[in-house]
């Protein structure tokens, strides 16, 4: 089957090609160079359209226990969205928490094609990657949470040396099929169930001793020198926390040069400055992340309305227990290895401090000067629905848009943001890397997010407008492995994706000690706990792809 | 994985039927016989050994093969204006398939055990709770309170597992745990310490468990009671645990829904709830609700992602529509309003359909009986037997993968639905 895409102004960042017309050739999923004289089997005629690869969601959570909770506990927030079955696609609901079918849809509708669970539990990796399995047509893939993890601080407690930490990451990133490694509240969710209801950067944990700080260090340089692509995923200390931009700079300036993803930074960025000591720490943290090149960040932009918070931090998610909204919440402790809490949230433009989260997370957009290191998230669903991106995408690529909805905002966080007097603007090409290249790079995939020949040919191609939201959240035609999937931003085809995964070498001895370990305290038998390849093939629509490691030279 | 040591010895084997998820089974196979060697238990052991006593699909009792038995079911299925896809006791495969036929044919969907999980789950959709999974028990607990529950009869080995384990990560001593029931007190002797000490019993009638729990809420938060005993409890009695409660550095407070069969359990289940979340204004402490039997944690969570709703969902209309009143199978076979069930029961043979004279499809475990025989009945395999699969045990956080073991030419639940589906 060979495909020509005809005539398109391509914007494919990854090598360089800024709105360039350019025709571009598919043969069975795969972009090809233009071949001499082969049958062309399809043409689209895009002359006048803007081509990118699929855009690619590096922090999105869409699929373990803590997401099936939030499902669960909303039927009210469900009855606002039924989605009806059609002759092709199954029936689910939609808003903050989507069913699964739902969210392949709609994703694929906006032209995304791959999706990345960020908070996959080691014990509860099964489950996410069994909803993950149930969303359509776009590409998955999850990082897997230590740092809690009484293996781990056990592990730091007794002096182990970096290579026995290497090992049990890497074995951890096997065994639950995993492309990343994150850390959340680094041995916060531990100390909260020592009854502890903080833990600084610098503060020694309960029971094991580590610091955060030590945490992020050992785990940063694990998946360095494991060769792991995507850098340490971190959800650092203090989330929500007026003040914490101290504690990120901390944390920026404590990893000393390895490399580190910051995640949901706009949660992590707040002064106490001002009439309620709340205030914008965006400049400071966007100034960092230009000044550290080793540092990537996404956003977790907030819209205003109905969403859920689902987060493994419970220290923190219990800490905010009070905000829910509607009044209900669920905090959970989880096999000596996590926890959960989830926690449904409204954000008002009247209300102060979220007028101003959502100053924040724009600022910090609009002042990190290199769309390499900046992603565009609202960390789905805690800031916002993934369905609101077209809504971000416009605030960012339209100045006067934006500074409407600055006006409509509480008076007070107005008069505290430095947002209306940014005159950036995003351009196509930024956008592009941001939502394609970047994330692509960022995640470890070299043969997504790109045109180039050899890559998958995962493909959106949009018509240029005035509105960019209405550009964004409805495609003319989206290519996943070079099947038209979307049309008119309808879904025509019901596809399956692949799960990505990356699986660094270690030392098989490491688990001779975690047998031993697992019999004596966990609740399961090692053997059962590891996930095999055919637990995610053998319903014969699944795939893996591991992508590889480079690891020479850095130990 | 279950291991293989021998063409018919597994070791480590897991369990889809004790909801705990045991998974240090070991067991021999001998043709379709299957023998528990190791690690039984009152209900894993005959779960594992049931016989397989027939492998052919019957038409109103009469042999059929297996495609002549899912046309006829596609037939039902294909008039019925408004069926029942009901029992849904299965794996994680049998519920995908079975929610994406109930999806296509406009159905409704409940589970066997929805009644008892409902008590649970309407306080996780009015109020939230705080709870915790059993590995945090087992090396964490020093306060164990059961309410209205015999642990005993219903998880047999679960005081051996995660109460009185010998060593456990945070705990010195675990023979020092204190364990109190509250209701029913245990009819074996599980509940007592490695060194002799018989749980405390504050006993009362299951029905006077709303007043006993709210009185104990209250005295927990330190609000005065007049009364000096609530359903035979001696209020200073409460007070004791209160403050048991209070001094615990990680106190969980269980029940199994099941055992709530009186009026406002939902609103006992969530007084319980409200109370472990007062008590972790100060001190930590968590519930633990089980179940997992049959199949029900696997059931709600496969339908919580696919469908935002952990069951009774109607698709009738085009879209998940959830009722937890309107759409229970005994509502509507009530009130006359289906006219077909298709009934899936994996597990256990004894988990037949309920009475009714609409059309009736049964998918069931191999050996199972009717006092009425079904419309159709195409005996389907057990996963972790016949097929592999995936089950949830109790504490809804860790899925077990479930492995064949023998091949007794029974089809899962889930090739089945697929070929009704497929059929019609």
């Amino acid at each position: 089957m060979l495909i020509k895409l005809t005539g398109g102004t391509v914007y494919d960042p990854e090598h360089g090609i800024d709105g360039m017309v350019r025709d571009i050739f598919v043969r069975d999923g795969i972009i090809v160079d233009s071949p001499a004289d082969s049958k062309i089997d399809a043409e689209y005629d895009l002359r006048g359209k803007v081509v990118m690869a699929g855009a690619i969601d590096m922090h999105t959570h869409i699929g373990g226990g803590k997401v099936n909770i939030a499902r669960t506990m909303l039927p009210e927030d469900h009855r606002a969205d039924p989605v009806y079955r059609t002759e092709l696609l199954r029936s689910g609901v939609g808003r903050a928490a989507p069913s699964t079918l739902t969210t392949g849809y709609r994703y694929a509708e906006m032209g995304y094609t791959a999706g990345f669970e960020p908070a996959v539990l080691p014990i509860n990796a099964r489950q996410a990657h069994m909803e993950m399995g149930d969303i359509p047509i776009i590409d998955k893939g999850g990082y897997v949470m230590l740092g809690s993890d009484d293996f781990l601080l056990r592990m730091m407690a007794a002096n182990h040396d970096q290579q026995a930490i290497n090992d049990y990451v890497a074995w951890t990133m096997k065994s639950a099929q995993a492309i990343g490694v994150k850390v959340v509240n680094p041995g916060g969710i531990s100390a909260f169930k020592f009854n502890q209801r903080s833990l600084d950067l610098d503060e020694q944990g309960p029971h094991y001793g580590a610091k955060p700080r030590d945490i992020l260090k050992c785990l940063a340089t694990a998946i360095y020198e494991l060769g792991v692509a995507h850098p340490l995923h971190v959800h650092g200390c203090n989330l929500g926390v007026p003040g914490n931009v101290e504690t990120t700079l901390n944390t920026i300036q404590g990893i000393e040069g390895l490399p580190m993803h910051l995640t949901h930074i706009q949660f992590h960025s707040y002064g106490t400055e001002g009439d309620f000591k709340f205030s914008s720490g965006a400049a400071r943290i966007a100034e960092a992340v230009n000044a550290n090149k080793n540092i990537t960040v996404d956003v977790g932009q907030i819209m205003f309305g109905q969403t859920v918070t689902a987060s493994g931090d419970n220290m923190r998610q219990h800490a905010n227990h009070a905000h829910a909204n509607p009044k209900k919440w669920v905090c959970m402790d989880i096999e000596c290895d996590a926890g959960c809490g989830v926690v449904p949230f409204k954000y008002k433009n009247k209300n102060f401090v979220n007028a101003l989260q959502w100053a924040i997370g724009l600022e910090t957009f609009l002042l990190a000067d290199d769309p390499w290191r900046v992603f565009l998230t609202t960390d789905h669903p805690n800031g916002a629905p993934f369905t609101s991106y077209p809504h971000l995408i416009k605030l960012l690529m339209d100045r006067s848009f934006r500074n409407d909805k600055l006006s409509a905002l509480n008076t007070d966080a107005a008069a505290m943001t430095t947002l209306g007097s940014i005159d950036r603007e995003y351009s196509l090409y930024e956008i592009a890397i941001m939502t394609r290249a970047g994330a692509a790079r960022l995640v470890g995939l070299s043969d997504r997010g790109h045109l180039g020949v050899g890559g998958a040919a995962d493909i959106t191609v949009y018509t240029e407008q005035e509105d960019k939201e209405r550009m964004f959240e409805k495609p003319d035609y989206v290519f996943k492995d070079g099947e038209l999937v979307v049309k008119n931003g309808e879904v025509v085809k019901v596809t399956w994706g692949t799960t990505h995964v990356s699986r660094p070498e270690f030392d098989s001895g490491i688990e001779k000690s975690l047998e031993e370990y697992f019999d004596r305290y966990m609740t399961m038998k090692l053997a059962n706990f590891k996930i095999l390849d055919d637990e995610l093939t053998e319903d014969g629509r699944g795939r893996i792809m591991v992508h590889p490691c480079n690891a020479e030279g850095r130990a | 994985m279950t291991e293989i040591s021998d063409a018919d010895l597994c070791i480590n084997v897991p369990s889809p039927f004790c909801g705990v998820g045991t998974d240090d089974l070991k067991i021999k196979v001998d043709g379709k016989r299957i023998t528990l060697l190791e690690n039984g238990c009152a209900v894993n052991t005959p779960a594992f050994e049931q016989p397989v006593s027939d492998t052919s699909p019957r038409i109103s009792g009469q042999p059929v093969d297996l495609q002549a038995a899912v046309d006829k079911s596609a037939e039902i299925l294909g008039r019925s204006q408004l069926p029942l896809v009901s029992g849904l006791s299965t794996d994680v495969n049998g519920m995908r398939a079975a929610l994406e036929l109930a999806d296509n044919i406009g159905a409704i969907t409940d589970n066997m055990n929805f009644t008892a999980a409902m008590r649970n789950l309407l306080v996780l959709q009015d109020s939230g709770w705080m709870n915790t999974t059993l590995a945090e028990v087992k090396n964490r607990v020093d306060l164990l309170v059961i309410i209205g529950t015999d642990i005993d009869a219903l998880f047999p080995r679960f005081f051996e597992n995660y109460v009185w384990n010998e060593d456990a990560l945070f705990c010195q001593d675990t023979s020092k745990r204190q364990v109190v029931y509250v209701g029913k007190g245990p009819s074996g002797s599980a509940s007592t310490s490695p060194n002799g000490n018989a749980a405390r019993v504050l006993a009362c009638q299951l029905p006077d468990l709303p007043e006993v729990i709210a009185v104990l809420r209250a005295l927990v938060n330190g609000n005065p009671i007049k009364v000096s005993s609530v359903g035979g409890i001696q209020v200073t009695e409460l007070q004791t645990l209160a403050d048991q409660l209070k001094q615990a550095s990680y106190g969980v407070v269980t029940w199994a829904a099941s055992e709530f069969k009186f009026s406002q359990a939902e609103l006992t289940v969530q007084n319980m709830c409200e109370m472990v979340k007062d008590l972790n204004k100060e001190t930590r402490c968590s519930g633990l609700p089980l179940g997992g039997k049959n199949g029900d944690q696997t059931s709600f969570q496969v339908s919580g992602w696919q469908t935002g709703y952990p069951s009774r969902v109607n698709f009738s209309d085009g879209f998940p529509a959830y009722d937890p009143y309107l759409n229970s199978t005994e509502q509507r076979l009530a009130d006359g309003s289906a006219d077909a069930l298709l009934w899936v029961s994996s597990f256990n043979i004894d988990n037949t359909p309920p009475p009714t004279d609409i059309s009736t499809i049964v998918l069931g475990r191999s050996g199972m009986t009717f006092d009425k025989e079904p419309d159709v009945f195409i005996p389907i395999g057990t996963p972790g037997i016949d097929h592999s699969g995936h089950a949830y045990r109790n504490d809804n956080v860790v899925a077990v993968r479930l492995r064949k073991l023998r091949d007794a030419g029974l089809p899962s639940a889930s090739d089945v639905l697929s070929a009704i589906h497929q059929a019609l």
